[in-house]
């Protein structure tokens, strides 16, 4: 009997698929569903409207991140609107017995950091979010995107949703990766190629030396902003890597069922000859570290480039002109030694323990730049912890830097944690679009490298410059 | 949540020729507080529409009188980024039922569709063609035909078709959700989830 040469991405989707409509989407599977307090409310009051129940409460983790305050948490929460969610979301949780790590629990933080540092995310599952950074599981060999709160519902009600099969892409980076060039740099890299809209339609896998040789957390820096060239989602074949990051994580599988488990993952990658039907390869050698000049990710150059001129990109004269009127910024000029006021480092692109200790390599033994305002924010209390214990937060303490509690924080900025109008902010998050820090604030998107090294001189600066 | 069934829309139109118009600039994320759906409406296009002492931005077309209608007309890669249905809710919310574009990120399309919107993907000629119709006359209407998948700009007669499942076309046309549809099919789901491995 022949076999045929099937994708990752086809073997987790078909072994998901309840049902197929004909002309019409598949019924699709939900093994794990992250809810938080934001896009979740309305889906509860749907649930109640329709006299519905939860199918499976045991297969949906609640944590409270968006809106969250990142300094006094101990204290009740200030805004009113933002208290009330976060009250809805715990009262939700217990009505109807799902697991929930509120304000204040140990537990707590962004929950695309937290998932994977409990060892919910597992290999071959799918898992959804509403919220569109849901991507960053798919590090791990999951299929994991972004869904709306009507999804949201539906997967509370029935562990299902409707969704159409994405066509595949495939992004091939082979190589070594340059010193001073962290994943988020290679992601930036890839957007900037693609546009923020390249991959619509698409599902994303991403292979070759680069991603083999990558950390989890860098698999998921990389995976996390898919969705930001308009992919559903990333993923990465797992490997010995991602099982070492695994075992012995709280829930992650024990005994017999670790073994079970491993030899089904180790089935899980593209076999020799499966077609995609999109593909890029790009070599790591011409990455360099990364910054953004514009008003969506795809607008991104290398940081010793100039920004480009209208005739050197896709979109529209119109539309170009303002993104660059929004910055501020001119065609033609450089990135390097523009004046910042603003430092977020955080997010759940970068808010993982080596995005800290990228940071504190290059602030060790320098100062904080005087006019810059800096925003140290963990991605969760297991991360803050680590930042302790590893004495980072004495290298940040030493040079001036404070270190804030976990949550989303100035990545959305629903919290306090705003970048004032017309102030620059180079920020290791997802997002530079108008007003996503808060209104009128403008933002460059960087590794925690690119970050560190504005921090410390209060322009844009090449990182390399302060490696030693 | 009930929606108006959708079948023929003949409306004028509001046009907004920017591309890559994200969910943020749609709604930003400080009005997403909310634990009900409503009100969104008001904050549509918040920071576009209005200054920071919240009178209105005169050049914003939503506050120029001469457009309106129930058919909003976008410039190419709308709805892209955060997965926020709050778009969609104050886009509907508002009194749009039809976003037409030549191209539409997927989280916003699917979010549209669940909650009654119907988005049109036209080419990129079409799309230009439609703007110098609104151009020309503010008050040119333009004909969505869901049943027969078409778009017409009126005073011209030019067309296109366009492309739905016909699982979400009858969905839309008869105000049904997947709601109803996923809760008649428990039993399988339950049967399929007893199978899994975790």
């Amino acid at each position: 009997m022949s076999t045929t040469a099937t994708t990752l991405f086809d073997k987790v989707w078909d072994a998901h698929v309840v049902r197929k409509i004909q002309d019409g989407p598949d019924v699709f599977f939900i093994d794990r569903h992250f809810i938080h307090e934001v896009t979740s409310p309305v889906a509860f009051l749907g649930l109640e409207g329709r006299g519905l129940s939860v199918m499976f409460p045991d297969k949906t983790f609640a944590t409270a991140d968006h809106n969250t305050p990142t300094i006094n948490q101990h204290l009740p929460v200030k805004d009113p609107l933002s208290a009330n969610q976060l009250k809805a979301l715990e009262q939700n949780a217990a009505k109807y017995g799902i697991s929930h790590w509120g304000l204040g629990n140990p537990k707590n933080g962004i929950v695309h950091v937290v998932g994977p540092e409990n060892g919910i995310t597992l290999p071959g599952m799918t898992i959804v979010c509403g919220d569109s950074h849901t991507s960053t599981h798919g590090a791990f060999g999951a299929i994991a995107f972004g869904i709306g709160t009507s999804e949201v519902e539906m997967v509370l009600s029935s562990q299902c949703i409707m969704q159409p099969k994405p066509q595949k892409m495939r992004i091939v980076v082979n190589g070594t990766l340059n010193k001073g060039v962290l994943p988020k740099d290679v992601v930036l890299y890839i957007i900037s190629k693609l546009t923020a809209a390249g991959a619509t339609g698409y599902f994303v896998e991403y292979a070759g030396d680069v991603f083999e040789n990558m950390s989890m957390e860098g698999r998921m820096t990389v995976c996390n902003m898919s969705i930001e060239m308009g992919a559903r989602g990333g993923m990465i074949a797992p490997d010995e890597t991602t099982f070492n990051y695994i075992k012995g994580k709280d829930k992650a599988p024990k005994g017999d069922m670790w073994d079970k488990c491993l030899a089904y993952w180790k089935t899980l990658k593209t076999d020799e000859g499966a077609t995609f039907d999109k593909e890029y390869m790009y070599d790591a050698a011409d990455i360099e570290p990364m910054i953004t000049y514009g008003t969506n990710p795809g607008m991104g150059i290398g940081i010793t480039q100039a920004i480009p001129t209208a005739d050197q990109v896709d979109s529209g004269k119109a539309t170009y002109e303002k993104a660059l009127g929004y910055m501020g910024f001119h065609e033609a000029e450089p990135m390097l030694g523009k004046k910042i006021d603003y430092v977020f480092i955080g997010s759940c692109t970068n808010g993982r323990i080596e995005d800290f200790r990228a940071f504190a390599s290059i602030v060790k033994g320098r100062k904080k730049a005087d006019n810059v305002t800096a925003w140290i924010v963990p991605g969760s209390h297991v991360v803050e912890q680590q930042i302790k214990d590893e004495g980072i937060l004495d290298i940040l303490t030493e040079a001036g830097f404070e270190l804030r509690q976990p949550g989303c924080s100035a990545c959305l900025a629903m919290n306090d944690d705003k970048i004032p109008a017309g102030k620059y902010a180079v920020s290791t998050s997802n997002r530079n679009f108008e007003g996503r820090q808060g209104p009128g604030a403008r933002t460059l998107l960087a590794s925690p490298l690119v970050a560190a090294a504005a921090a410390v001189t209060g322009v844009v600066t090449d990182p390399r410059e302060l490696i030693s | 949540m009930a929606y108006d069934k959708f079948t023929v829309l003949k409306s004028t139109a509001v046009p907004l020729p920017i591309e890559n118009v994200d969910t943020d600039q749609i709604i930003p994320a400080r009005f997403l507080k909310a634990t009900e759906r409503k009100g969104f409406g008001d904050n549509l296009f918040r920071d576009w529409r209005y200054n920071n002492d919240d009178t209105p931005k005169q050049d914003f077309v939503l506050n120029n009188p001469i457009y309106s209608g129930k058919i909003l007309v976008a410039g190419k890669n709308f709805g892209s980024g955060s997965s926020r249905e709050h778009a969609a809710w104050a886009i509907y919310d508002y009194g749009f039922r039809c976003v037409v574009s030549s191209f539409f990120a997927d989280i916003f399309k699917n979010n549209s569709i669940n909650i009654g919107i119907l988005p049109v993907t036209v080419s990129a000629g079409f799309l230009d063609k439609i703007f110098k119709a609104i151009e020309a006359d503010p008050k040119a209407e333009l004909e969505v035909n869901l049943p027969e998948q078409t778009i017409t700009i009126l005073p011209t007669g030019e067309q296109e078709s366009f492309d739905i499942n016909g699982y979400k076309k009858h969905n839309l046309t008869n105000g049904f959700d997947d709601i109803d549809y996923l809760q008649a099919m428990k039993q399988e789901i339950g049967a399929f989830a007893s199978n899994r491995l975790y």
